[in-house]
């Protein structure tokens, strides 16, 4: 019965609105705008949000990273006959961290040299990473093609290399790299691994061919890293390196390690941990020579920006949505006192009021979800149009969907009862004398 | 659903079906108490043909809207079938409206996006008729008033005279105890006129009951009682046949 009911309501409220195509597409436009902004604006911030998280992601959430900093009381003092300067992690941080803290899994010591790599005629700017054999655990790095360091050659310092894939494409167009010599300084290192530059893809391959692009302009000449045995680094590299400034001339520092990579078991061991770092190296350096970076804690950041994000987005759309309900509202009144008679003679002939509240609200919201199922159209044609041409990531989420459509059918509700309101207590004689 | 039973009225023991008992209606107009109708007593019974005539102002309309539920009264009693009117809340008027009143209008009234038989379909579908019951009926009075070629037409795509038929069409579709006609031929010309009356005769040949309000005393010599308003009181009223 009420179903019955229900379905013919329905049937003369799309017969109505049927008559007044052009005003009902009007009205629809509102809603089918501000869905497809909701949609749209939670699509882009979400997947701007997701981009940013995945990258902090690549830097491990369980890792804590420590590097050194050139102090900045030094960078004063430089100009002066300072001319060496010690400064940077040491070996003993490394060693301190092991012995003191418990939780810790894995740590790794990293040295960082600017070189060059010589293969036959060829000469590219690399990085020489210094490293020990457990690297991999905290990095995103992953071995393609033979091996990487093993503790035989950490022990017995071993002149090997393992190269990553962008230095394999710049050195070796034609030989298989594997038991070459590549040429760093004054040395040679066998090649005996291969690893891959990035990691294994989150986002989609374009989008990382164009990370990759950043990546090496950041870098600036540095056109791929090297790996070596951080004991074979110490001996081949040591640990001075001299720039060379405009007026000041010449300037020697000392830096033990660049990057001391800790990981722990698990996240909630990741601040606990940092905190005690922190003491740690507050105690044996009296130099701001440090820095930790925690990609949790800057995961937990870029989540609360992506709300605040979201939540910003959300509004200015919710608002639009508004006011397409507003025009909703304003369009039913207008219609309800335009059939002002036609409610007086359904009245007359035994509509009760929630007949007539019905019949009004049901073409608010044959209007409303209407305009709801066509902005959910736009607004995910939106996000690929801006991910096409605007080289922006976008995500479309369900919950931004349903979130709109319920927004919509509220909007529909909200601002049709009103109207149907108003039809419903219209006095039956005044009503039937209207003209 | 509501609480009346939809079909099955308690007639008061000799057939009235509606019976007034010194109805009053006032309105006030800032502070002054308009008495429109002062105490009227009136019954009628099935089967009656009833003209009511009076000049303007006289209270005809306030006692059409009585008489049809649109209205509650301000003292006395009014009872259709049996209900005390007065007692009834929206819902229960509405009801009463689309089932047992059946309203003809001066003007009309028909509904302007619908056809002829979706017009005639309007009570039904207050009562809860199923839409194929419904059409079949619609289909039946249409034929009845002699519009059976017309069904899919707008109402304005009609005369005057067709309009008004549909309405009659329309007024009997609950098959309802009161047909209530305000000045049914008032905007009709004369040929038109002729026939709604003629239908409004066939319709208390076959046992209906009617009230018609008018001023035209052509039309009132058609009824078979006539009664006669001046300032909201019944001034005269008799038998024509």
């Amino acid at each position: 019965m009420f179903l019955y009911r229900t379905k013919r309501t329905l049937k003369l409220g799309i017969k109505s609105l049927w008559l007044h195509r052009l005003r009902s597409t009007l009205t629809a436009l509102g809603i089918i705008f501000g869905v497809a902004s909701v949609i749209a604006m939670l699509a882009i911030g979400e997947g701007a949000s997701k981009d940013a998280m995945a990258q902090i992601a690549r830097l491990g959430s369980l890792n804590i990273i420590v590097k050194t900093v050139q102090p900045p009381e030094d960078q004063h003092a430089t100009g002066q006959q300072q001319s060496l300067q010690e400064y940077g992690l040491t070996y003993d941080d490394a060693e301190r961290f092991r012995n003191s803290i418990p939780g810790i899994q894995v740590i790794v010591p990293v040295r960082r040299v600017a070189h060059q790599a010589w293969y036959r005629n060829r000469k590219i700017p690399i990085e020489v990473i210094g490293t020990v054999p457990w690297h991999l655990e905290t990095s995103p790095i992953r071995l393609v093609m033979g091996r990487f360091l093993s503790t035989y050659d950490l022990d017995y310092k071993q002149d090997i290399c393992i190269i990553d894939e962008r230095v394999m494409n710049e050195l070796f167009s034609f030989d298989d790299p594997i038991g070459q010599f590549v040429k760093i300084g004054s040395d040679y290192y066998s090649v005996v691994g291969i690893v891959s530059p990035q990691p294994a893809a989150i986002s989609s391959e374009q989008q990382q061919a164009k990370d990759v692009e950043a990546v090496k302009k950041q870098a600036g000449a540095n056109a791929g890293n090297v790996y070596i045995p951080l004991t074979t680094v110490k001996n081949r590299f040591g640990e001075m390196s001299v720039k060379i400034s405009g007026q000041s001339g010449a300037n020697v520092e000392k830096v033990e390690l660049q990057e001391i990579i800790i990981k722990v078991a698990n996240t909630d061991l990741v601040l606990p941990t940092r905190d005690i770092l922190q003491t740690v190296l507050e105690r044996f350096h009296k130099k701001a020579d440090y820095q930790l970076t925690v990609p949790l804690e800057l995961l937990e950041q870029a989540k609360r920006q992506k709300r605040i994000f979201s939540i910003v987005l959300g509004s200015i759309a919710a608002i639009s949505l508004l006011v397409g309900g507003i025009g909703i509202m304003n369009i039913m009144l207008a219609t309800v006192s335009e059939r002002t008679r036609e409610i007086g003679i359904r009245r007359a002939l035994g509509a009760r009021k929630k007949d007539i509240i019905f019949q009004f609200l049901s073409e608010t919201l044959l209007l409303t979800f209407a305009g709801g199922i066509l902005g959910i159209f736009f607004g995910c044609t939106i996000p690929f149009f801006v991910t096409r041409f605007g080289n922006m990531p976008t995500v479309i989420t369900v919950s931004s969907l349903l979130l709109s459509f319920g927004i919509s059918g509220a909007v529909g509700i909200a601002f049709g009862l009103y109207p149907a309101y108003r039809a419903a207590n219209m006095d039956p004689i005044e009503s039937l004398r209207h003209e | 659903m509501d609480k009346l039973p939809a079909r099955n009225l308690d007639f008061t023991a000799d057939g009235s079906i509606l019976v007034f008992d010194k109805l009053c209606k006032n309105y006030q107009l800032g502070a002054v108490e308009l008495k429109v109708l002062r105490e009227i007593d009136l019954v009628v019974k099935k089967g009656d043909y009833l003209a009511v005539m009076g000049p303007s102002g006289s209270g005809k309309s306030t006692l059409l809207n009585l008489i049809g539920c649109l209205d509650r009264p301000s003292g006395g009693k009014y009872y259709l079938g049996g209900h005390d009117v007065a007692t009834l809340d929206d819902n229960e008027l509405s009801a009463i409206r689309g089932r047992h009143i059946g309203f003809v209008f001066q003007s009309f009234n028909l509904i302007s996006q619908l056809n002829v038989l979706e017009n005639i379909e309007v009570p039904m579908f207050y009562q809860g008729i199923s839409e194929h019951q419904s059409k079949v009926r619609a289909k039946e009075l249409a034929e009845m008033v002699g519009l059976g070629d017309r069904v899919n037409h707008r109402p304005t795509e009609l005369s005057g005279g067709q309009q008004q038929r549909v309405a009659i069409a329309r007024a009997l579709a609950n098959d309802p105890l009161i047909i209530l006609a305000d000045e049914p031929t008032g905007n009709l010309d004369s040929q038109s006129g002729r026939d709604i009356l003629n239908i409004l005769d066939m319709l208390y040949q076959q046992g209906k009951t009617l009230i018609i309000i008018t001023h035209d005393e052509d039309i009132a010599k058609h009824s078979q009682r006539e009664i006669r308003l001046f300032d909201g009181q019944i001034a005269k009223q008799w038998y024509n046949r």
